[in-house]
C-alpha cells in the first residue's frame, strides 16, 4: 500500500500529519523538501511493495524550511542502504522503530562506493548492456560527484536522473 | 598472488611507468631472453578492427617463444549466439595464459579482468583507455628528450579520441605544459581536464595550430572522425585547418617531433614523411619492443 500524504501542519517533528504512527518500521526525516520519491527510489522500493509506505511531502520545519518524510512498515533499513540516502538528501535522519518507540535514531553518511543502484550516463559503458554486473561508482571527494569505475564516466550534476 | 592485469594507464604510477619502459628500452636493444615466454599462450581477443595493435601483440609474443590464438571479430565467436563477454572470458581463461582485448564498449577490459583467473591486458575499450598505446608513445618521446617539463600539443579529436585522453593522464606525471588544438564540439573533455589540472598540469587552450608550433617539443595528432560531422563539406573545412605540413613545421624547434598513433587520413601531409620531425611510423614500430616487456609484466 503506498498513501502520498500531503502535509498540514506547520509542526517541525511532524507531529499532527495525516500518517499514523507506525507500530515497527523505518521513519526516514528530514529529507531534503521534494525527495522523498528520490528516496524511495534509490532504496529500491519501486512497482508493488507489500510494506505499508507513507510518504509526507513538504512539511514545514523549524531548521530545514521544509522537508519530506518517509515511513515504512516492518522494514527495518540496513546501513548500507540508508547511506546510499544521502547521495541525495545529506541531512536525512533515519528512526528505527519498534513497538512504537524509537529504538535507533542515526544521520546519513555519504558511502565510498555506489553498487547497482544508479545508472551509469555513458551509452558506451558496458554496464549499459546485458553482462552479468552491477554499476559501480565511486563517490568523489567534496561533493565532485560519482565517477563509473568501469569508464571512468563523471556524474557531476542531476544525480537522481541516473537512479536505478 | 593477485592477478597483474594492465587496464588504464591510470593504474599505473610514475615509477612502474619508468620501470616498465626502462625494461622496453633493454628489449629494444635486443638484450632479452627469446625463450621468456615459451609454452606460454596468448589469447587475442579483438572485437573491433585493428592493424598495429594486434599484429604488434602478437609479434611481440613471437619474439618472446610464446604463441598466440585469436578471435577477430564477434561474429566469428560464441558471442554471435548472445554468449556474454562475462562468460567468453571465463572460457578463454582456460585456454591461455593471458588475455588481450579489444572492445567496442568502454569498460569491457575491467569486466574481463573481473572474470579472468588470468591476466588482462586492455588494446582499447571503445573511448576509453588504450594503456599500451600511452606506453609507447611515452617510449617514443623519450628516445628523442627527456619527458620531464616539456611542452606537448595534442591536435584533432581530443573529445572521442582514447590515445590523447590516455597520453594527457601519463604525461600529468611529469611535469609537462598540455596545449590542446581542436575542432569546436572535439575539445578535451572537461571532466578530464579539470582532473589533470587538479594534478597540478598547465593546460593551455588555443585554436590555431599556428599560435604555438613554434613553442612545442612534441606535436601529437589525432585523426579527426568524418562521421563527427554533419556533412563531407564541415569535415573538410576542419580537417584542412588541422593539417599538418612541412611548411607549418617551417619555425619549429628544431629537436620537435611529430607523433600520431595512425592510421592516418588527412591529417599528416605525406611529404612531412621525410622530414627528421616525423616519427608517426617509428612510433608505431616501437609497440613491439614495449609489447614485449608488458607481455613479460604480467606473465614472465
Amino acid at each position: 500500500m503506498k498513501h502520498i500524504v500531503p502535509a498540514e501542519t506547520g509542526d517541525d517533528e511532524g507531529e499532527g500529519l495525516l500518517v499514523r504512527r507506525i507500530k515497527n518500521g523505518t521513519v526516514i526525516d528530514h529529507i531534503d523538501a521534494g525527495e522523498a520519491l528520490n528516496v524511495i527510489k534509490i532504496l529500491g522500493i519501486v512497482g508493488s511493495t507489500t510494506e505499508a509506505l507513507s510518504i509526507a511531502t513538504n512539511v514545514p520545519s523549524r531548521n530545514m524550511g521544509k522537508k519530506d518524510i518517509v515511513k515504512i512498515s516492518s522494514r527495518e533499513l540496513s546501513k548500507e542502504e540508508v547511506d546510499r540516502i544521502a547521495l541525495i538528501s545529506p541531512k536525512a535522519t533515519i528512526n528505527i522503530i519498534r513497538n512504537f518507540k524509537v529504538c535507533e535514531k542515526q544521520g546519513v553518511e555519504i558511502p565510498t562506493l555506489i553498487v547497482g543502484s544508479v545508472r551509469c550516463p555513458n551509452p558506451g559503458c558496458i554496464t549499459r548492456t546485458n553482462e552479468p554486473i552491477k554499476s559501480r561508482f565511486e563517490v568523489l571527494p567534496d561533493e565532485k560527484g560519482l565517477r563509473c569505475l568501469y569508464c571512468d564516466s563523471v556524474i557531476t550534476k542531476d544525480l537522481t536522473s541516473y537512479i536505478i | 598472488m593477485a592477478t597483474h592485469h594492465i587496464i588504464s594507464i591510470g593504474d599505473f604510477n610514475r615509477s612502474a611507468i619508468d620501470r616498465l619502459l626502462d625494461h622496453a628500452q633493454q628489449i629494444g636493444k635486443k638484450k632479452y631472453d627469446k625463450n621468456a615466454l615459451d609454452g606460454k599462450i596468448l589469447a587475442v581477443l579483438f572485437f573491433e578492427p585493428s592493424t598495429r595493435t594486434r599484429m604488434s601483440f602478437e609479434s611481440a609474443m613471437a619474439r618472446l617463444g610464446g604463441t598466440s590464438v585469436s578471435v577477430s571479430s564477434v561474429e566469428a565467436c560464441s558471442m554471435a549466439k548472445g554468449e556474454t563477454l562475462a562468460d567468453t572470458i571465463r572460457v578463454v581463461s582456460g585456454y591461455a595464459d593471458a588475455i588481450v582485448i579489444r572492445h567496442p564498449k568502454e569498460g569491457a577490459a575491467r569486466l574481463a579482468a573481473e572474470f579472468a583467473t588470468v591476466p588482462v591486458i586492455n588494446a582499447g575499450d571503445g573511448a576509453g583507455q588504450h594503456p599500451s598505446q600511452t606506453l609507447l608513445d611515452l617510449y617514443t618521446i623519450r628516445q628523442s628528450m627527456p619527458i620531464d617539463g616539456i611542452d606537448v600539443a595534442l591536435v584533432g579529436d581530443l573529445r572521442y579520441g582514447r590515445t590523447a585522453h590516455s597520453l594527457a593522464s601519463a604525461l600529468s606525471l611529469y611535469g609537462v605544459r598540455l596545449h590542446t588544438i581542436s575542432p569546436p564540439g572535439l575539445e578535451l573533455p572537461p571532466s578530464l581536464a579539470a582532473g589533470l589540472a587538479e594534478k597540478g598540469m598547465e593546460i593551455i587552450v588555443h585554436t590555431d595550430i599556428d599560435e604555438v608550433i613554434n613553442d612545442v617539443d612534441v606535436l601529437y595528432v589525432t585523426r579527426i572522425q568524418r562521421e563527427r560531422f554533419p556533412d563531407s563539406t564541415s569535415y573538410f573545412n576542419i580537417a584542412s585547418s588541422y593539417r599538418i605540413t612541412p611548411e607549418l613545421l617551417a619555425g619549429a624547434k628544431k629537436h620537435l617531433i611529430v607523433l600520431h598513433p595512425l592510421p592516418r587520413v588527412d591529417e599528416i601531409d605525406p611529404r612531412l614523411d621525410a622530414s627528421p620531425h616525423a616519427r608517426y611510423f617509428e612510433q608505431s614500430k616501437n609497440g613491439v619492443p614495449v609489447r614485449m616487456a608488458m607481455l613479460m609484466d604480467v606473465m614472465g
